[in-house]
């Protein structure tokens, strides 16, 4: 796996002259992040008369709704890549973020630290189970992931709904607030949660063994198994890590509005999903990368944010989104074609 | 002399059908023996019980005398059998390096943390695909981009690099065009001169003849005769190939 291969950044570029159209195309949502960019802060400027980059503010605002979708796109990504779908990771965030404010309900309003760390593991675990499920069936049972993972979504949402009461679990506890909605070094908690998490995925995917089966996986699953790595445990690992940042999420969603809902991710699922594939990843495995997802976050976010932010209606980024997912596979498509034609 | 992998009273049973009856035969090192048989011979059988992907119902493996049933795949790849199957099994989007490391990764240390030492991999692939005769053009580059006879190569630089003492390929030609035929004939006969011992199967006679220094047939899962190239002749080893008697 290379920088020109399945990194966004062509850095061997080839003889021929589709070098510079392939090396566009592998660019391309960065170009793309960089015109929505461009086109809402003309658009503020002339029609509002405001600026939506050059205030910190909204910077944070899409920072932070690109790290909801990160907290569950992470994992994803690591999935996709290796030719599989977690569609479950939206409940995954919703039981993670309920056990832990049921816990912290429970111990009551002074609930320390120590409770408060312990109820987040508690959550974690209940989403690490999610994810243990669906790497007993998809590795063990041979589901498919498309419908174990739509099965384990059933299932969670289920269970955090039971486990809620069928409520939003409200709590006041000020280590929580403090956790969700605090700085570190001036920048929001949740986001330098999602950037710490995000340089380990990055690192896992593109530097360790881990990340190399799991190109190989995605890619020709006999490689790897008959060069002797154990691809049930690998795809076991695989969808624990999808559930544990979903998971993650859901503890962050809790902390920060001080509630946990069994729906905390629902809304995020698609979007997740989106910006693996718009930051190049392929349906069929084999491809994307942490970067990518992360691009494809930030796409999405500034979307979202951007419509709301120069008064357009905020049903437009549904459209918005969609025309952009549909983008991004023509560009793998037309990428595929000019590999195809070399070989 | 003795045998680098001798192979005794081999047997496996699918069900009801066995698919293997009692297969023996002997490799030496530098010799290659081709395993000749019709559709269903049993020939693939008999080396994934060699390579551990299957367990014989009965029957002994053994490696430079050591007895190797039993043991699971990468076993017997440690022990220096390496297989390259039909369809080569390598991950097209990953480069030369890290198909010849495939779980087997060379990683180096930054900050403690283990790192894919990249560089590494991809110099080892360029030097061996090198002694095979072959310049890699770009050894960043995924292996999908590369031909048919390039990947065959691919996969024959593993058994060098690991230094393996047996290399069974089954139907390496079978999906390639005549030129690359070629190539891969000539990898056999480089193989040959460092001494490995191969294990070749194949349905083409021509490469049989080519290859083989000896051909051992099977037919409906027992050994149906054994030859050296000089005493026989295409019609003898078809007819032993569609089961007659010797
Ligand atoms: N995993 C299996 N389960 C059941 N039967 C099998 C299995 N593998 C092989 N067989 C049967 O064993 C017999 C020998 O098959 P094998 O694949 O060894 O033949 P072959 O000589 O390699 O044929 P080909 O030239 O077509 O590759 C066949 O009848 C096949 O159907
Ligand atoms: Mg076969």
């Amino acid at each position: 796996m290379t920088d020109n291969t399945v990194n966004g950044s062509n850095t061997n570029t080839k003889p021929g002259g589709t070098s510079f159209v392939r090396s566009l195309l592998n660019a391309w949502s960065w170009l793309f992040l960089i015109l929505i960019l461009g086109f809402f802060e003309i658009y503020a400027q002339t029609q509002t008369g405001s600026t939506l980059l050059f205030r910190i503010y909204n910077l944070q605002a899409i920072s932070i709704a690109a790290s909801q979708i990160l907290l569950l796109g992470l994992g994803l990504t690591l999935v996709i890549v290796a030719g599989h779908i977690d569609l479950s990771i939206a409940f995954s965030t919703g039981f993670a973020a309920v056990v832990m404010a049921l816990i912290i309900r429970t111990a009551g309003a002074d609930a320390g630290w120590v409770t408060v760390i312990l109820a987040m593991l508690a959550g974690l675990g209940a989403a690490a189970l999610v994810g243990a499920v669906n790497g007993w069936l998809v590795a063990i049972l041979n589901v498919p992931s498309f419908i174990g993972t739509l099965g384990t979504y059933g299932i969670a949402r289920g269970a955090a709904l039971i486990v809620a009461g069928g409520a939003t679990v409200s709590i006041r506890n000020d280590h929580t607030r403090a956790f969700g909605n605090g700085d570190i070094l001036g920048l929001p908690v949740p986001l330098v949660v999602a950037a710490v998490l995000t340089l380990i995925c990055h690192y896992l995917l593109k530097h360790t063994r881990f990340g190399a089966h799991t190109y190989a996986l995605g890619a020709n699953r006999a490689s790897v198994e008959r060069a002797g790595v154990n691809v049930k445990k690998h795809l076991i690992l695989l969808f624990i890590l999808s559930a544990f940042t979903a998971g993650i999420g859901g503890l962050i969603y809790t902390s920060r509005f001080s509630a946990g809902a069994a729906n905390a991710g629902e809304p995020i699922l698609l979007y997740a999903v989106a910006a693996v594939f718009i930051g190049g990843a392929s349906l069929t495995g084999g491809q994307g990368t942490i970067t990518g997802t992360v691009i494809g976050a930030f796409i999405i976010a500034v979307i979202q944010f951007g419509l709301v932010f120069c008064g357009l209606p905020p049903y437009w980024q549904f459209v918005a989104v969609g025309l952009v997912i549909i983008v991004a596979v023509l560009v793998d498509q037309s990428k595929d074609r000019l590999m195809g034609g070399k070989s | 002399m003795t045998a680098l992998l001798k192979i005794d009273g081999l047997r496996k049973r699918f069900g009801g059908n066995e698919a293997v009856k009692n297969v023996s035969f002997e490799v030496n090192p530098g010799e290659c023996v081709v395993l000749a048989g019709d559709n269903g011979a049993g020939k693939s059988t008999v080396i994934k019980m060699i390579s551990g992907v299957y367990q014989p119902t009965d029957g002994k493996v053994y490696m430079n005398g050591a007895l190797l049933t039993g043991k699971t795949p990468e076993a017997v790849r440690t022990a220096g059998i390496e297989t390259i199957y039909q369809d080569l099994a390598l991950a097209d989007n990953l480069d030369p390096g890290l198909n010849l490391y495939l779980g087997r990764e060379a990683v180096k240390h930054v900050l403690r943390f283990p790192y894919l030492d990249r560089k590494k991999m991809r110099e080892d692939a360029a030097k061996v695909m090198l002694s095979l005769g072959i310049v890699v053009p770009d050894p960043a580059a995924p292996v999908r981009e590369m031909s048919g006879g390039q990947r065959q190569a691919i996969a024959i630089a593993r058994a060098i690099h690991w230094q393996a003492g047996i290399v069974i390929m089954d139907e390496p030609t079978a999906a390639l065009g005549v030129p690359e035929q070629r190539e891969v004939m000539a990898l056999i006969e480089r193989l040959k001169k460092q001494g490995v011992g191969i294990i070749l199967i194949s349905h083409n006679l021509p490469d049989i003849f080519a290859a083989a220094d000896r051909i051992i047939v099977l037919a409906r899962g027992v050994v149906a005769g054994e030859r050296r190239p000089a005493e026989t002749n295409d019609e003898e080893i078809v007819r032993m190939m569609m089961g007659a008697t010797l």
